[in-house]
């Protein structure tokens, strides 16, 4: 008997230091991953690196031949990110806001449901084939790849992620709010409009933070989309860059390899300080 | 804004999602049609062939298939024993204390990293890594490529695992404590058969993130169009043969790629619905 429990004490002990052995581990990637893009990327980043475009092959072989290092940067990525990511965002706001809306005031309605459902649906869907399917839609009859196919393609693949922060955030709100306001005798455009959505923005600020980092970093919908371009662009009709196009143009060209890190380590800075900022925005919320 | 004027608003912004659904299978399914018309469906889908040269072009999609099945299956197996002891970590030993938040950013963080990184990650370490311990000349291959989705997905797998083991009530454990069960005991006897179906569907919803991942899996599974031999062999999985390829095709062989991406967009899709389907289940428990 005496033996059976020393067996089980030893046994307790022994799955929890499994655990948190194991748990440690998980941490381990994490720090291999910044710490490898860190040291290796850091040398690269300098003013230039930010301001000017990605180098042709002429200039790499003469910097090549001399001795330097590679010249030029990814400002034409920077840009072209940014100009995709802002439209899909001004696209994706008010679409998401609303649906998630719909979806929080008529969760029992069987429209709603299936709204729902293809929500989750799409939030599922491979980003590849949210690639092909702008390819289809916009690229093939604007008989070109272009800035604007791009941030269709970011804009679908953010609405389901706006949709189900909206919708979880307005629907843990306290009904008395809505209540009150209606009491006061506003109808329910306004008592939405004005107390509901402004009582959840904190949870809805943070779940279009948290949107825009996951979509940052997509790689694959932009190649079939916006294609990439060395050039500085501005205008949205023509093939445009982005940085992770330009990581995986970097990753694919033996004579840019160098570049690829100073570049992986704008777009990881980028993402996790958005990640970081709607983990800390959430927390003040909710306080 | 009048009440009318509002429920409209709604209804048209909610109703582009099924819109952008619908619109998703039927695109799909019209550009693929050429490539199952041309070969026959089942033939299109059992065919090793991927050959591209000019009048003799025939294409199937069972090497991708397999490719994509045996690199998740891999990472769901190789996720298991991390994701399942950071969700006890976070859900039932420091349930609520400083290091289990600690832990539950870091887990959030490598959820965020973009999948291009983790390849280029996988690329310069795991699979100098690979090779230097002979596993396989090249490097690149099944192996290494599951290896990294099974880090990525770990995130996913733990944080929902987690959200079911804290649900588990409390009265059933101390009722096992009491007993004189050990904290083990109470985990093996109390929490995994309560919260099982839980952790099982977070399984799902893991493995249905992993089969869509692109291109992680396209940097470092060798891109060779043939069946994988082996785990350590070279392959390539349905998402990074369109990756590969999808940019220089056209007609026969673009019609077919788009066909591998409509296989592809239902394999994910059933898992998905499978998944929600028993997290809501497990939440009514």
């Amino acid at each position: 008997m005496k033996n059976n429990t020393r067996k089980r004490l030893v046994e307790n002990k022994l799955i929890l230091w499994v655990v948190c052995i194991f748990s440690a581990l998980t941490a381990v990637p994490l720090l291999l991953i910044l710490g490898e893009v860190l040291m290796r990327g850091y040398d690269q980043l300098s003013w230039s690196f930010f301001t000017e475009p990605t180098p042709n092959a002429y200039k790499v072989m003469k910097a090549a031949a001399a001795g330097e290092s590679i010249p030029g940067g990814i400002a034409n990525g920077i840009i072209g990110t940014l100009i995709m990511l802002s439209m899909a965002t001004i696209l994706a706001i008010p679409i998401g806001i609303l649906c998630g809306t719909y979806l929080a005031e008529n969760s029992k309605n069987r429209f709603a449901r299936i709204v729902s459902f293809m929500t989750d649906l799409l939030q599922g869907t491979p980003s590849v084939i949210i690639g092909i399917i702008t390819y289809i839609w916009v690229v093939v009859p604007m008989k070109g790849y272009s800035a604007i196919a791009g941030s269709i393609a970011l804009f679908i693949l953010m609405l389901p992620l706006i949709i189900r922060s909206t919708e979880e955030t307005l629907t843990i709100l306290p009904v008395s709010l809505k209540e009150a306001g209606l009491a006061l005798g506003g109808n329910r455009a306004q008592v939405m409009f004005r107390i509901q959505l402004p009582a959840a923005f904190g949870g809805i600020f943070t779940g279009i933070l948290l949107a825009i980092s996951r979509v940052v970093g997509e790689t694959a919908p932009l190649m079939f989309t916006a294609l990439g371009c060395s050039m500085i662009r501005w205008s949205i009709n023509e093939p445009i860059s982005a940085v992770p196009l330009l990581i995986w143009e970097f990753f694919n060209d033996p004579n840019l390899q160098d570049l690829v890190w100073g570049a992986s380590l704008v777009l990881l800075i980028f993402v996790l300080t958005l990640n970081i900022l709607s983990k800390y925005i959430a927390k003040k919320w909710k306080q | 804004m009048s009440d009318k004027l509002y429920r409209v608003l709604l209804i048209v912004a909610a109703i582009i999602v099924p819109l952008v659904c619908g619109g998703i299978l039927y695109a799909l399914a019209t550009d693929a049609y050429e490539a199952f018309n041309h070969f026959g469906f089942f033939e299109f889908l059992t065919s090793t062939d991927w050959n591209y040269t000019e009048g003799e072009e025939h294409y199937g999609a069972l090497p991708f298939i397999t490719g994509t099945l045996m690199t998740s299956l891999l990472a769901l197996i190789f996720c298991i024993p991390f994701s399942l002891p950071v969700a006890l970590f976070v859900g039932e030993y420091f349930k609520d204390t400083k290091v289990a938040a600690i832990l539950s950013t870091v887990t959030d963080l490598l959820a965020g990293i973009p999948s291009i990184i983790f390849g280029l990650w996988g690329f310069y370490t795991l699979r100098p890594l690979v090779m230097a311990l002979n596993i396989s000349p090249q490097g690149s291959g099944v192996l290494t490529a599951s290896l990294v989705l099974a880090i990525m997905i770990v995130p996913y797998a733990a944080s929902l695992s987690a959200e079911f083991i804290k649900m588990v009530p409390n009265d059933l454990k101390e009722g096992a404590y009491s007993l004189g069960a050990t904290r083990a005991e109470v985990i093996r006897r109390v929490v995994f058969p309560v919260a099982g179906s839980g952790i099982f569907s977070s399984y799902v919803l893991a493995i249905g993130r992993a089969l869509g991942e692109t291109m992680t899996v396209t940097m470092l599974i060798g891109n060779t169009n043939n069946i994988p031999q082996s785990i350590t062999a070279t392959g390539n999985s349905m998402a990074s043969i369109i990756a590969n390829q999808f940019g220089e095709a056209g007609d026969l062989r673009l019609s077919s790629l788009i066909a591998i991406g409509l296989i592809l967009f239902l394999i994910t899709a059933i898992i998905n619905m499978i998944g929600k389907l028993m997290i809501k289940r497990a939440r009514i428990i």
